[in-house]
């Protein structure tokens, strides 16, 4: 019997995930979560063998709660989106994909290619903090971003995380938060190496306003911004750990 | 108009008709919660955020059966990240004919 957990915001998602589970006898759900958060901390006191796992979610897609975990287990991924389907071949633990609605000859055959899945063995991910290159101090201590036409003037001092969103990035700071057009790497270059670093693929925090670090996710101000595996020990060497 | 059915849920439920009230009964108290979403977005021209509430409102549409109108919604979830309405009145019909629908039910 494989023990499955369900990680969809959607309770109708759930229940028809859960349902298509119930015609499979060697699938037994012992968990099914709203957010990725909850299902994070099951997962921390609980060993399951499959992750029925929506990618759209609120806070955390499917990839940002993939890369939190040490060792994740076999993956279905749900979605409605089939535009995924690349970056999910990037990962060794994806089994299926799953595009919403899902029936049952389709979910059979994601059963299927569960049972017959092998592992792939696990590589030393190398960590990512900030490149050499990118994280040499500079003497700037603000960056201007354009903002309906207009330079803004945000000091670095002020921010505490920046998330990447599709061709543009999201700054937030402790007064006001900055949608510009612009990515994750070149923003990177912008920050001085001091207090940034990149914790995963798609957002840099600034340490010096972290609040707590649990398991796999930093809070900071009010967000919850995962971990990814990878970053975590440069993440750890930065800290001023007693 | 393309018109909302059962076609998916009985397909799924494979006659158990427990379950699919139970679904049905979630999809209509879902759903007019994903549509206010939907709308308070587009109000404020929050079109990136409106974008991932016609992502989540998709599969409430093909639970409900609409083929045509799922392909719309792809393409209407598209223009919004575009920041273009083009489609924003075939898809607010769409959405108007599903509250219609359940509440019938």
């Amino acid at each position: 019997m494989m023990k499955c957990i369900i990680v969809d915001d959607e309770t109708a998602a759930r229940m028809i995930i859960e349902h298509l589970c119930s015609n499979v006898d060697t699938l037994e759900v012992i968990g099914e979560f709203p957010n990725a958060m909850q299902a994070i901390k099951f997962l921390n006191k609980n060993e399951v063998d499959v992750i029925f796992l929506d990618i759209h979610m609120p806070d955390f897609t499917g990839f940002d709660f993939i890369d939190s975990l040490k060792n994740p287990p076999r993956v279905v991924l749900t979605t409605s989106d089939k535009n995924f389907a690349i970056e999910a071949f990037e990962y060794d633990c994806i089994v299926d994909y799953l595009v919403k609605p899902v029936l049952l000859p389709r979910f059979l055959k994601a059963v299927q290619k569960i049972e017959s899945f092998i592992p792939v063995t696990e590589t030393v991910a190398t960590p990512t903090p900030i490149s050499k290159t990118t994280a040499e101090p500079t003497s700037k201590t603000e960056l201007y971003v354009n903002i309906d036409r207009r330079l803004v003037k945000i000091d670095f001092e002020k921010i505490y995380l920046v998330e990447a969103k599709g061709d543009y990035i999201l700054i937030k700071t402790e007064g006001k938060n900055y949608t510009v057009h612009s990515t994750l790497k070149k923003i990177e270059e912008k920050l001085s190496g001091s207090s940034f670093l990149k914790v995963h693929r798609s957002y840099i925090i600034n340490i010096d306003k972290i609040i707590d670090i649990e398991d796999n996710s930093i809070l900071i101000a009010k967000d919850v911004i995962p971990i990814s595996r990878s970053n975590r020990p440069e993440l750890m060497k930065r800290l001023n750990l007693l | 108009m393309e018109q909302p059915n059962f076609s998916y849920i009985d397909a799924l439920s494979g006659g158990d008709e427990a379950f699919k009230l139970k679904l049905i009964a979630i999809v209509k108290e879902e759903l007019p919660v994903e549509i206010d979403v939907y709308v308070a977005n587009m109000k404020i021209k929050n079109f990136q955020e409106a974008a991932e509430n016609v992502h989540k409102l998709k599969h409430k549409i093909s639970i409900l059966g609409l083929e045509t109108s799922y392909e719309l919604a792809v393409n209407f979830e598209e223009n919004l990240k575009e920041n273009s309405l083009e489609l924003k009145e075939e898809f607010d019909a769409i959405l108007k004919e599903m509250l219609r629908f359940i509440n019938t039910l």
